[in-house]
């Protein structure tokens, strides 16, 4: 109740509204599928890639540097000649450079989340664990490109599965379905630490133990009696055990369907965890 | 009052702790469909928790609500289908455009890719975005940012639509526009909760008002009973001749300040920066134009007056310091 005779009221100044009908939808379409949902997240992290290519860098340019230095830095040292070591050391290389790519699911699940994106798709009808699930599927995309230019790059430096392209498929396969799991637990931290840079600082923490205490750059059998328990009990062991294997055409289900068991033990772990800590989040 | 199948929202003892803070505290709220309902209240009154629990981001401690007649915590899924939400602070991604962003927003609704494209352009030029449409979000001033967040939100048009603090922040334009866009919703026969800290603003567009402050709801009516609950507006004169100022403060303080008109009425500030402006407190807008005419009968010439309603927080101290208000929540 404004009397003011000299000022128009902000209703007098009101520009004609632009077409408001156009605002109204004309009905609602049926709510989407889970799948669909899942696409669309998916297609969402795509979206960003394109838009900022820069965080491809940790997953193209990580394995690139590991897969050069490794192989001429520890090389002529521990297996007498460079070629011979790139036979046992890339699937090693493969398998850290990917699984250091999985922090990143974390990172950005915290991002987003800060940022307050997630809280339109928590008020969406749609399936609760569809943007996880599509964020995994567009870091499938991240981890599949760091795959091929380790394993590109090694073949340029004189890398020759005897497993041919089968058993390196097999091989990516096995790496990828490791971190997918993998990143389970990053979606878990992502959403119950409080920024970041404490879940970079956590994955540091988890990963670098994780990848280096296993058989990726050395023979288990070099090492003293206490070390060698913990990097045979290392799971990321019996990773590049198996995708050395496969890749040179050895390996057997057992091996195989160990790791996917592993796989598959941590996503029935971390994913219930990470579905209650994303309904709980406020 | 309204039988709940008449109401849109309702809550009953909703409440909602945070450590020792009282952010929600033993809520009632009872709104009918089809109006727009201001829940007005200072910064950390609890709006935004109160529109988080409603709108099932947020668990209550204690307490219920239902929005359309569905629990916001066991049936949380059929009261997705059936809102929106525009939050405090934009839910857009900035890496991607406007574009991109309302078309995300269809297909997570069930709109297949072509049709997503076509309402999300739709909606753009509503609301006055096709030239920022390309440019990823990051780059778009507040108001735009603000526009596209309530576009988002209006993707498929929802039955109940919660915009927390819509307004704060914006340039003029932006906010006629958002007020525009309420406007038509309301008539569309969508629900609104705004929250607000402007009285001015629920005054604009809320049939209905309900005042919260540290968590609890202080006060329920219509704008005008919320307005005569607060007591007193302002009357600004401006004065032809300043020399004058004593008379016309010793006139109006007679006229207004006459018992019955509420706390403070017919009381003149001290001069301010300029010896030609009166202000005087009014409870009664009748008895202000009474005053006008009243002093030119006087011979004081004007040059402009106005009479304001009382602030958000004149309405408050007033209602905050009387014990029983006039239009408290039953
Ligand atoms: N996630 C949270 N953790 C702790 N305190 C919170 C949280 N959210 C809100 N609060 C507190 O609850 C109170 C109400 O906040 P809020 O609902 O945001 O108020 P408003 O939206 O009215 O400004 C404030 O004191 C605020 O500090
Ligand atoms: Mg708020």
């Amino acid at each position: 109740m404004t009397l003011t005779p000299t000022a128009d009221t902000p209703n007098a100044t009101q520009p004609a509204p632009r077409p408001l009908a156009t605002i109204l939808a004309a009905q609602r379409p049926p709510r989407p599928t889970a799948w669909a949902a899942c696409r669309v997240f998916a297609w969402r992290a795509l979206l960003k890639i394109r838009h900022v290519p820069e965080q491809l860098s940790d997953v193209i340019a990580v394995p690139i540097i590991f897969t050069l230095l490794f192989t001429y830095l520890f090389g002529g040292a521990l297996a007498g000649s460079t070629h011979r070591y790139l036979q046992t050391l890339l699937p090693g290389t493969l398998v850290m450079a990917v699984l250091l790519a999985t922090m990143y699911t974390g990172i950005n699940l915290n991002t987003d989340h800060a940022a307050g994106v997630y809280d339109r798709f928590r008020t969406l009808p749609i399936w609760r664990p569809a943007p996880i699930i599509g964020a995994l599927l567009g870091d499938t995309a991240r981890y599949l490109l760091a795959s091929a230019l380790v394993v590109g790059l090694g073949l340029a430096l004189g890398f020759r599965p005897h497993g041919g392209a089968v058993g390196v498929g097999i091989g990516v396969a096995l790496v990828v379905a490791f971190a997918l799991a993998l990143s389970w637990v990053f979606c878990w931290l992502g959403l119950v630490l409080r920024t970041p840079n404490a879940v970079t600082n956590l994955a540091f923490l988890v990963l670098f133990p994780l990848t280096m205490a296993s058989n990726t750059f050395v023979d288990p059998h070099t090492l003293p009696g206490w070390l060698r328990a913990v990097v045979d009990a290392n799971p990321v062991s019996h990773l590049v055990a198996a995708t050395r294997d496969a890749m040179a055409g050895t390996a057997s289900g057992t091996q195989v369907g160990a790791v996917l068991l592993t796989a598959l033990a941590t996503i029935a772990v971390f994913a219930p965890l990470t579905m209650h800590a994303y309904n709980r989040k406020s | 009052m309204n039988p709940p199948s008449d109401l849109a929202i309702h809550a009953t003892g909703l409440t909602k702790h945070f450590g020792g803070t009282h952010a929600v505290d033993n809520l009632e709220l009872a709104i009918p469909k089809g109006c727009v309902y201001g829940f007005l209240g200072p910064n950390g009154a609890g709006k935004t928790t109160t529109v988080r629990m409603l709108a099932t981001l947020l668990r209550p401690d204690a307490g219920t609500a239902s929005v359309l007649g569905l629990d916001t915590v066991r049936q949380a899924e059929s009261v997705r289908e059936r809102i929106a939400l525009t939050g405090q602070f934009a839910a857009l991604d900035q890496d991607l455009t406007g574009a991109e962003n309302l078309t995300v927003a269809a297909r997570l609704l069930g709109y297949r890719p072509r049709a997503a494209r076509i309402r999300a352009a739709e909606l753009l030029s509503g609301f006055g975005l096709d030239d920022a449409a390309p440019r990823q979000v990051k780059t778009y001033s507040g108001g735009m940012r603000r526009r596209l967040d309530i576009a988002a939100s209006l993707v498929a048009t929802p039955e109940v639509l919660f915009l927390d603090e819509p307004t704060t922040g914006l340039d003029p334009a932006s906010r006629n526009q958002v007020w525009a866009t309420i406007r038509a919703l309301a008539n569309a026969g969508t629900t609104v909760l705004l929250t607000t800290q402007y009285l001015a603003e629920a005054d604009e567009l809320a049939s209905r008002v309900a005042v919260i402050d540290h968590g609890h709801l202080i006060a329920e009516g219509s704008p005008g009973e919320l307005r005569a609950a607060g007591g007193t507006g302002r009357l600004r004169l401006r004065l032809a001749d300043a020399e004058r100022r004593p008379d016309a403060a010793e006139l109006l303080h007679r006229l207004l300040g006459g018992s019955g008109s509420g706390s403070g009425s017919g009381s003149v500030e001290a001069a301010g920066s300029d010896p030609a402006d009166v202000t005087v407190a009014v409870a009664d807008a009748a008895r202000a134009t009474e005053a006008i005419a009243e002093l030119s009968r006087g011979g004081i010439a004007l040059t402009g007056f106005s009479l304001d309603q009382p602030s958000l927080e004149e309405v408050f101290l007033a209602l905050t310091t009387t014990a029983a208000p006039a239009a408290a929540a039953s």
